[in-house]
């Protein structure tokens, strides 16, 4: 089986500072695989890269299509959800107004507004606030309008970047529950990018660790759990 | 009492033309963070197109919307191939840009329609209106109708269909926008084009009043450059309110304090007022950065 996404000698730079040195990864259709890395290793800017919004060099292939010279707004439309760094709220509108955004590529009217139910199923916490101005959330409650702004696509490929940062414990375990839980009933297929690597690792099929913008280490979850170095730098014991 | 109400009337309706040109200026700015220092002038031109169909015999409400059309085109145009190349250029190369648009449309409708004024067809009927015991001018009724009408189809535009909503949040983050999907670079030449088409509306509403030349609006700018401050640079509500109160108080000022000839310098005190007092205007929103 070809694999969803296919991506090799991957170069990205800021300007004149090289961030990624040549990455190689894939990710299977229907599976989470996870970025890992200490700050500053190249995660973020991988996850960038995907959509067009950073300078690449590489190949990057989704669905069999290659998608390196295409523009951000138009990977969208073949079925990549990009869950920012930040969460890219749009701070001043409702969480409704949030939501229909996420959707405005869909051209199934109908669908999309069964796919509101979807989502407030998920996250009950956002269909309380819908009306409200999404800035006003709190910063759990962004997170969860994030990744159901993302869901509201209907992507097949789903980057998160980082969905714990900043959070309360309770309220990652929730989300990563619902990550689960998505990946499993409706076969979105998630890369997510974490620090916190034991929450990532267990929740991965598999897993690379990314240093200083290579490609260090790659393997199952599990390979990567039971690697001393790994386990000494990354999850603590 | 009389006079104090025509006077208010009055300034209700070039109050109109204000918040349209006011707005105009807002909707870009929100998008952009830039002053479009050419909208009078656009809007200018855009009057002269009106007024070039009419004088060939075209009826005044078709030249009227089709004014609108072709102003709007050349509002998308103006983005796409001058404003577009300098997105990324400093503050100071735009507004450079900006006047030298000012400038060009200024020239253009000198040379192609000669300075001399001309006078330009109200739709509305000449008879002055009843209203109570009170006579008003039916172009000025007219003319407040006419504004009110834009505002109301631009308010819904913006808060009930899928393209407003897709303009309102590439304005706000363009980098959410695109990974929504949303095509940010149209978004922003729809807003010049939007921007456009309001300025002919206003443009083609003052000048039976004004009389049509080539410097029509650059009065007009002003005012409504201290409107679209007293309500707030990035607030399109206050612009609006802003416009239909700088109106009355330039026209009450200038009949009772100042007299007609000082009339300008009301926009101008208000101008550095606001920037001094109370820099983000009436409503707009203070901005803090965190360090």
């Amino acid at each position: 089986m070809a694999a969803l996404l296919e991506v090799a000698k991957l170069h990205a730079a800021y300007g004149l500072t090289r961030v990624l040195h040549g990455i190689d990864f894939s990710l299977e259709e229907g599976s989470i695989v996870a970025l890992l890395g200490a700050n500053g290793a190249g995660k973020t800017t991988t996850l960038r890269a995907l959509c067009a919004m950073v300078q690449t060099e590489g190949e990057i292939s989704f669905a069999g299509t290659r998608i390196e010279r295409k523009a951000t707004e138009d990977i969208v439309r073949l079925g990549i959800a990009h869950v920012p760094d930040g969460r890219g709220t749009f701070v001043h509108l409702s969480t409704e107004e949030n939501l229909r955004l996420g959707a405005y590529v869909r051209k199934d009217k109908r669908a999309v507004e069964q796919d509101f139910e979807r989502v407030y199923g998920y996250f009950p916490r956002l269909k309380e606030r819908r009306h409200q101005q999404a800035g006003t959330l709190s910063g759990g409650e962004q997170q969860m309008l994030a990744v159901s702004r993302a869901l509201m696509l209907r992507p097949r490929l789903l980057l998160l970047d980082e969905p714990s940062f900043g959070l309360a414990p309770l309220i990652v375990r929730e989300i990563f529950d619902i990550m689960r839980a998505i990946n499993k009933s409706e076969k979105v297929s998630i890369l997510l990018v974490e620090q916190n690597a034991a929450m990532a690792l267990d929740l991965a099929d598999r897993a690379y660790l990314i240093e200083t913008g290579r490609v260090v280490l790659s393997g199952t979850a599990d390979e990567i759990k039971r690697n001393d170095a790994v386990r000494r730098s990354y999850l603590g014991y | 009492m009389d006079a104090f109400l025509n006077q208010v009337f009055a300034g209700l309706a070039t109050g109109g033309i204000y918040a349209s040109v006011a707005l105009a200026l807002v909707m870009i700015y929100q998008a952009t963070h830039h002053v479009n220092f050419a909208q009078g002038e656009i809007a200018m031109f855009s009057t002269y197109l009106a007024w070039t169909m009419i004088d060939a015999g075209m009826p005044y409400w078709p030249a009227f919307f089709f004014t609108i059309v072709i102003s709007f085109v050349l509002g998308v145009l103006i983005e796409r191939i001058i404003v577009r190349p300098v997105e990324r250029a400093p503050v100071l190369s735009v507004v450079v840009v900006f006047i030298g648009l000012l400038v060009i449309f200024n020239s253009l409708a000198g040379w192609i329609y000669t300075y001399t004024i001309k006078v330009f067809p109200s739709p509305f009927p000449t008879e002055p209106v009843h209203l109570g015991s009170h006579l008003f001018s039916s172009h000025q009724i007219g003319a407040i109708g006419v504004t009110l009408v834009v505002l109301t189809l631009l308010f819904a535009f913006f808060r009930y269909t899928p393209l407003g909503l897709a303009m309102r949040a590439a304005a706000q983050n363009p980098d959410s926008s695109r990974l929504v999907g949303i095509r940010v670079g149209w978004m922003l030449a729809l807003g010049w084009g939007l921007a456009a088409a309001i300025g002919a509306v206003a443009g083609m509403m003052v000048a039976p009043s004004v009389y049509l030349d080539p410097n029509m609006m650059s009065g007009i700018l002003l005012y409504a450059f201290a409107a679209a401050l007293v309500g707030g640079i990035d607030s399109p509500g206050g612009a609006v309110f802003g416009g239909f109160l700088v109106g009355v108080l330039e026209n009450l000022l200038g009949a009772y304090v100042i007299g007609n000839e000082l009339k300008l310098s009301v926009a101008l005190v208000l101008i550095i007022g606001v920037l001094v007092i109370r820099p983000s205007g009436l409503f707009g929103k203070i901005h803090v950065t965190r360090v």
